[in-house]
């Protein structure tokens, strides 16, 4: 296995879908010339030609909507926004569009496009470009959402997103394209959608998560583990579909859960998966279902405060610790 | 103040012009109206026209009995922009419209009864009781629907465009919004697009004068739609949209422009709807007045189409009834296969959502009918 990038795994997967399937495009902002805004797309262009890596102008609900009608009729668009924030303006297109032409049509068209690009805070970039939006794509129906937290799994499951028939939108992490890691080499290294990853084992508490924040759990973990608790860390890797077996299997060994996202908690993917613990396993549990989220304001600016704002491991430590009764 | 420097207009390159609007049809004659056309063309043309009326009217009697529910867009009065229009169209060219859509969806290849029963919520209907009067689909006959957020489709029908583009096929889009989708967007977002990457759509502005109950000069600071197609550089015409035969010729024009790779084309066709905006609004009252629509009564593109034929001796008064009688069966005969065909089975709330049911992981978070 190589040793590469986050960014350096998703340009792998972009380039081997496109050589595998002529009928894979990317479009979007700075893609082409620029090589991306955060170089995901570099050296595609050459590669790829203008036909295949395509420079949009700046105009979100236009070129999501193009994504759409050209999946609709049989080709499979990889439709990059430069962060997930800017795609609030093409929602229309993926909630009014993307996730329901199958359905209004009963089956008739096929919807085989990919939206991708970084989701959440990086640092200091205020309201507007710090929002972790997950949450609220994957409540609609007809969509399939995806966070990877690590090189093999964005690559791998990139991969399977652009080959899957249904629209499937990608959250990448700002803070995570440098990160680096192990990934096979195979061409077909393909993640299946809906697989939930348990990132560290543990028999005392589960702390459930998923994209960046599987990087705060095992940062909390360890720190834990001084203290003599051993943390299951579960990565969902996948909110629609979701990995339900994994999430019970995980309550059932510690019978205490922390529930951590990098969005805000009301109507985010933590709360769900809270009604869906108590719903299915509340016999299983020995203490409430706690939650870390982002404070539920928009992202200040100024560094301390957006510190005091994002969740963090103390703040986790804190909630295990309560769900442990110590 | 500071001096301001503006660029001189004559530094940029030059752009091609929108075509002038046009004069109304009714100033040409009738053996340059009908130049061109095949005599049995003409008639299944006043056929088609006939039985998009007819259709629609025995949609809103089905309405009115509560058969159909929801909303119900009806296309009375627009007849002969969809009808000119997809006639000027190949059997393997894409439609796409909004939602006064019935028309539309048979004009393209979709049989009246499959949409009767759609508007029924049956399982025979196009979209298998699933779509309703708003989203009307047809994927053997090209047709890509039926949707319901104004301006929504222009995006999609752009994409499709592309698709035609990147697959070097020799296909047009034709895609057609309201005047109300004008101010979208979306509207100016895709025009933009298909000019600066020439590709083959065909946008039809269906210019009816309201947008819902708001009248176009009180939404639009430009009254001339055509016009807008120079802000992007691109070619556009006006229809007359009370005339079969000038919404077929404006269209064809740019489907030959759009297949030889000249690129978009933005056709405002100028028509009238003689009824509410939806089954629910009445025909005249708030924003319009009956005399209003009456005196638009005079342009009725049905009369107006039969009376050419008349007068020229393609289609006589008695073949007209007969046609006309045809029609009406088959409207009726519509409502009652709509009728006769079962509602959708209940175990369809969960199909057809996703390509497969077949993945790990939960895709459905409430599953009505497990324990």
């Amino acid at each position: 296995m190589a040793v590469i990038t986050y960014r350096e795994a998703l340009n792998e997967a972009l380039a081997e879908e496109m050589e595998r399937d002529p009928d894979v495009f990317l479009m979007g902002e700075e893609v082409g010339v620029y090589n991306g805004a955060y170089k995901v797309s570099k050296g595609l262009l050459e590669r790829f030609g203008e036909n295949r890596v395509v420079d949009t102008p700046i105009t979100e609900l236009g070129f999501a909507g193009l994504g759409v009608g050209a999946a609709m009729t049989g080709v499979r668009p990889v439709i990059e926004f430069m962060t997930w924030n800017f795609a609030i303006l093409a929602f229309d297109q993926i909630f009014n569009s993307a996730a329901k032409m199958r359905s209004m049509s009963a089956g008739q068209f096929k919807m085989p496009v990919t939206f991708r690009g970084p989701t959440g805070a990086a640092l200091q970039l205020a309201a507007q470009h710090s929002q972790a939006l997950e949450s609220q794509v994957a409540h609609y129906p007809g969509v399939k959402v995806v966070v990877p937290g690590t090189p093999a799994d964005a690559k791998g499951l990139l991969k399977a997103a652009i080959r899957d028939d249904d629209p499937v939108c990608v959250f990448e992490g700002e803070m995570l394209y440098n990160l680096k890691g192990e990934v096979p080499e195979d061409d077909d290294f393909v993640i299946p959608l809906g697989v939930a990853d348990l990132k560290r084992e543990g028999s005392d508490v589960s702390i459930i998560t998923h994209g960046k924040m599987i990087h705060v759990a095992l940062q909390a973990a360890a720190k834990l583990e001084k203290d003599g608790i051993q943390a299951d860390v579960l990565d969902l890797r996948s909110l629609r579909p979701l990995d339900t077996d994994a999430i019970l299997a995980t309550v059932a060994k510690t019978n205490r859960v922390v529930l951590l996202e990098e969005g805000w908690p009301y109507g985010g993917i933590t709360a769900t998966i809270a009604a869906l613990i108590q719903e299915e396993a509340f016999d299983m549990l020995d203490a409430p279902v706690l939650r870390v989220t982002q404070a539920d304001v928009p992202m200040p600016y100024a560094k301390g405060l957006e510190k005091a704002v994002k969740p963090s491991a103390e703040l986790v430590i804190e909630k295990v610790n309560r769900v442990l009764y110590r | 103040m500071p001096e301001t420097k503006t660029r001189k207009p004559e530094a940029r390159a030059a752009q091609p012009q929108a075509a002038p609007a046009p004069e109304p049809s009714s100033r040409r004659s009738d053996e340059e109206r009908l130049e061109g056309f095949e005599r049995e063309q003409l008639r299944r043309m006043m056929y088609d026209m006939l039985l998009a009326r007819r259709f629609e009217e025995k949609a809103a009697e089905s309405y009115a009995l509560g058969k159909i529910g929801g909303f119900c867009h009806l296309y009375i009065g627009q007849e002969a922009v969809a009808v000119g229009a997809i006639h000027a169209l190949r059997p393997d060219d894409y439609v796409m419209t909004a939602y006064r859509e019935h028309v539309h969806a048979i004009q393209k290849g979709i049989s009246a009864n499959a949409v009767m029963a759609e508007l029924y919520g049956r399982a025979d209907g196009c979209s298998g009781g699933k779509g309703g009067s708003m989203h009307m689909f047809g994927a053997e006959v090209n047709y890509l629907g039926g949707h319901g957020i104004v301006g929504g489709q222009i995006p999609l029908a752009l994409g499709v465009a592309w698709k035609i583009k990147y697959r070097k096929e020799d296909r047009v889009m034709q895609v057609y919004c309201g005047e109300a989708a004008v101010n979208q967007g979306a509207f100016h977002e895709s025009l933009n697009m298909a000019a600066l990457w020439k590709l083959p759509l065909v946008l039809i502005v269906e210019n009816n004068r309201f947008g819902m109950g708001t009248a176009w000069e009180r939404a639009a600071s430009l009254y001339d739609i055509w016009q807008k197609a120079s802000a992007y550089a691109m070619p556009s015409a006006v229809a007359d949209g009370m005339d079969v035969l000038d919404c077929y010729r404006v269209a064809m024009e740019a489907h030959e422009r759009a297949r030889g790779g000249g690129g978009p084309t933005l056709i405002e066709a100028r028509t009238y709807r003689y009824v509410g905006h939806s089954m629910s609004d009445p025909v005249s009252g708030v924003y319009r007045t009956k005399e209003d629509v009456e005196k638009e009564r005079a342009n009725d593109p049905i009369t107006l189409f039969a009376d050419l034929l008349a007068r020229n001796d393609i289609l006589s008064q008695k073949e007209l009834e007969e046609m006309d009688a045809e029609v009406k069966k088959i409207s009726e005969e519509s409502a009652e296969f709509a009728e006769n065909s079962p509602e959708p089975a209940l175990d369809h709330v969960y199909t057809d959502i996703y390509s497969t049911e077949d993945v790990n992981g939960r895709l459905y978070f409430d599953m009505r009918g497990e324990s």
